[in-house]
């Protein structure tokens, strides 16, 4: 089914400066056990937004009211370890429809890419510097143009042309959805089927 | 004259029904298997595009993430983990795939029974909504894991998007010594290129270590190469390979062994063929090895130093610090004779019959410490079955250890079998990630015989002191 479609984003942004986060971080296995896509938002980092007791841990990013926005920022290696679809699906419901860092894991990205949450990759020097301008003013605006492929710092940065898998590319432009695309192959998945048989 | 092609490439290059232009390749699944936690909402999809599971034939199904490991003929008390089996089996039901769920003679970690089954074979693309797909590999497939949009894919038409990956080639030269084992290798090479060093490529493991590894110790390797990035790993096949599927019980009698081995003896990277990477090791250096941070890269021999921040690069001091705190550990400090907590033995890593007699050798004639609570899960049904035919369960029970039921467990804790917070665990799983096998947990990784050795003395131990 067609999903939402993604073409020029500008927004606030949220500023995770923590490196190496893995997939048990984004989304604890224990809140694993659902039998939809919705609802996961609520539990997104949940071991460092709440305490133990349950209590909301001010500290962590998400409980902090200047921050807000469409976009997480976060330290290189973002969603290493499992192949948990179900840590995209927890940042995508909680609000966020991008995420920028240095370095993804491959899973993760590919399963961003799947779901309508854009993955950008940027040079270290550019990540350090954009989680310092947040941090400095929350108020800053990031604008990303994913048909330009370019994300520019407002009201004056330098843009930075990222890079995309150029038929994922398509996909999030046009809100396609991978299976759509694939069962119009069905014909040609028969006939493969046959000359393996043969 | 064709190009020289390496294993990887013969695989995937004849599965792929068509290569998008400037996109991935549709690539054919052999083999699919799926579990309750990442089908739920592949089936939902189905049901909403109002189609049916194209080939229900090659997806096979098991209950292994959320499964008590004891009392299983009892109700699952846990209301979302029993929703989760449930749904499972009512969507094999509506479906039509094979599923041998709770208390079937058949159960077990996906990945133990795919391959003891005989489901797992070589020269197959496999899948699998699981990281530890990688696991299948060792009998030279192309097998990975994926997320639940596209397992909603292998559903619908059999097939899967992806992008080819590059191709690495990892070869361990020298020969193991003693009280190492093959989970000690991949540990070793972990810890040497990180948990970044292979992303973006497919491994292939070759060397004369490789070779004199067992199927199960060749499983542990192919298992853990997830943990540095790897999109997969793999072995060709061999000898060992073919007489361990000849001997399987399930493997069919009328297979005709002569046209097949001739084909599955071409399964191997040509003379020439070209990685895009190549790594070499030496298993004479290799030792039993222990993790001490929360990554699975942050590894040192057992009898070694944790690293002092002057070995570690500015960039990766914060969250080498952050770790050690977490763990209660002090930069360079000696981790034998740290005192333990749990001991667990289990997991698609470490959970099949030669790990549980490696552990019952060691434990033979001895007894658990007092201060260790050990948790010991088989794989599955079969290596539970098998582990009591062979009177191993009586040697367990003697040195005061108890056999528990096949399943996941403490790997990731989804079930009850949670570490408690601020206890250490030595856990011959595969990830010691912050709070994986409970909020506050302290894994630390190590080989079934490493295990063995801190049950007895209740601290970490070097293995090799109970063997001659």
């Amino acid at each position: 089914m067609a999903k939402e479609k993604f073409n020029i984003l500008q927004s606030t942004c949220v500023p995770l400066p923590f490196e190496n986060v893995d997939t048990d971080q984004i989304i604890p296995a224990r809140f694993l056990s659902a039998t939809s896509r919705e609802g996961f938002g609520e539990n997104l980092f949940r071991d460092w937004r709440y305490d133990k007791t349950g209590n909301r841990n001010m500290e962590f990013v998400l409980n902090d009211p200047r921050f807000g926005g469409k976009i997480l920022v976060a330290g290189k290696n973002f969603g290493s370890g499992s192949s948990r679809e179900h840590a995209v699906w927890a940042i995508y419901d909680y609000g966020f429809r991008t995420v920028i860092s240095s370095f993804f894991a491959d899973i993760f990205k590919n399963n961003a890419l799947n779901n309508g949450l854009l993955p950008v990759v940027v040079p270290e020097k550019f990540l350090n510097n954009l989680l310092f301008i947040i941090q400095k003013d929350p108020g800053s605006q990031i604008r990303i143009d994913l048909e330009k492929q370019s994300i520019v710092i407002l009201p004056d940065g330098e843009p930075f042309i990222f890079e995309i898998n150029p038929y994922k590319k398509e996909c999030m432009l046009k809100g396609l959805d991978d299976i759509d695309y694939l069962l119009s192959k069905k014909d040609m998945i028969n006939s493969f089927e046959t000359g393996k048989k043969s | 004259m064709t190009e020289p092609k390496t294993l990887f490439d013969k695989i995937w290059d004849s599965h792929v029904v068509q290569s998008i232009e400037q996109g991935p390749d549709i690539l054919y699944i052999d083999q699919h298997y799926i579990h309750e936690v990442t089908s739920p909402q592949a089936f939902n999809g189905l049901k909403e595009r109002g189609i049916p599971v194209f080939r229900p034939e090659k997806t096979l199904a098991t209950a292994d993430h959320n499964v008590p490991t004891v009392n299983q003929d009892k109700p699952i008390r846990e209301e979302l983990s029993r929703k989760q089996v449930e749904k499972l089996a009512e969507n094999c039901r509506n479906y039509g795939i094979e599923l041998f769920g709770l208390n079937h003679p058949k159960n077990g970690i996906v990945h133990v029974i795919g391959p003891e089954l005989g489901y797992t074979r070589p020269g197959m693309t496999i899948v699998c909504g699981d990281s530890h797909t990688s696991t299948h590999g060792a009998f030279g497939t192309v097998a990975f894991g994926i997320g639940t949009s596209e397992v909603e894919m292998v559903l619908a038409t059999q097939c899967v998007l992806q992008p080819k990956p590059k191709k690495m080639r990892i070869t361990i030269n020298g020969k193991l010594q003693k009280g190492v084992t093959s989970k000690d290798i991949i540990m070793y090479v972990i810890s040497q290129i990180s948990t970044g060093g292979a992303t973006g490529y497919f491994v292939e493991y070759t060397g004369p270590v490789i070779s004199d590894l067992t199927m199960e110790g060749r499983m542990t390797i192919c298992n853990m190469s997830i943990e540095m990035g790897a999109r997969g790993g793999m072995i060709a096949p061999d000898e060992t390979t073919f007489r361990y599927l000849k001997e399987l019980p399930s493997f069919p009698e009328s297979f005709d062994w002569n046209s097949l081995i001739l084909n599955w003896k071409d399964l191997k990277s040509d003379q020439d063929a070209q990685f895009d990477r190549e790594l070499e090791f030496n298993g004479d250096h290799i030792k039993p090895m222990i993790t001490f941070g929360t990554n699975p890269g942050m590894g040192i021999a057992i009898d070694d130093s944790i690293p002092t921040t002057d070995d570690i690069s500015s960039e990766d001091s914060v969250s080498f610090l952050k770790s050690l705190d977490y763990m209660g550990f002090v930069p360079g400090m000696k981790l034998l004779g740290h005192p333990v907590d749990y001991v667990f033995l289990g997991s698609c890593t470490n959970g099949r019959i030669e790990d549980i007699k490696t552990f019952a050798q060691l434990v033979k004639g001895k007894k658990k410490a007092s201060n260790i609570t050990a948790l010991l899960v088989p794989g599955s049904k079969a290596v539970e079955k098998q582990v009591i035919d062979e009177g191993l369960d009586r040697i367990l029970n003697e040195a005061g250890f108890e056999l528990r039921q096949p399943g996941c467990s403490s790997c990731l804790a989804m079930n009850e079998d949670k570490i408690p917070e601020g206890k250490y665990a030595v856990s011959t799983t595969n990830r010691n990630f912050e709070g994986r096998q409970g909020p506050g947990a302290r894994t630390l990784l190590a080989s079934p015989l490493t295990a063995a050795a801190a049950a007895i003395t209740g601290k970490i131990t070097d293995p090799r002191e109970f063997i001659d």
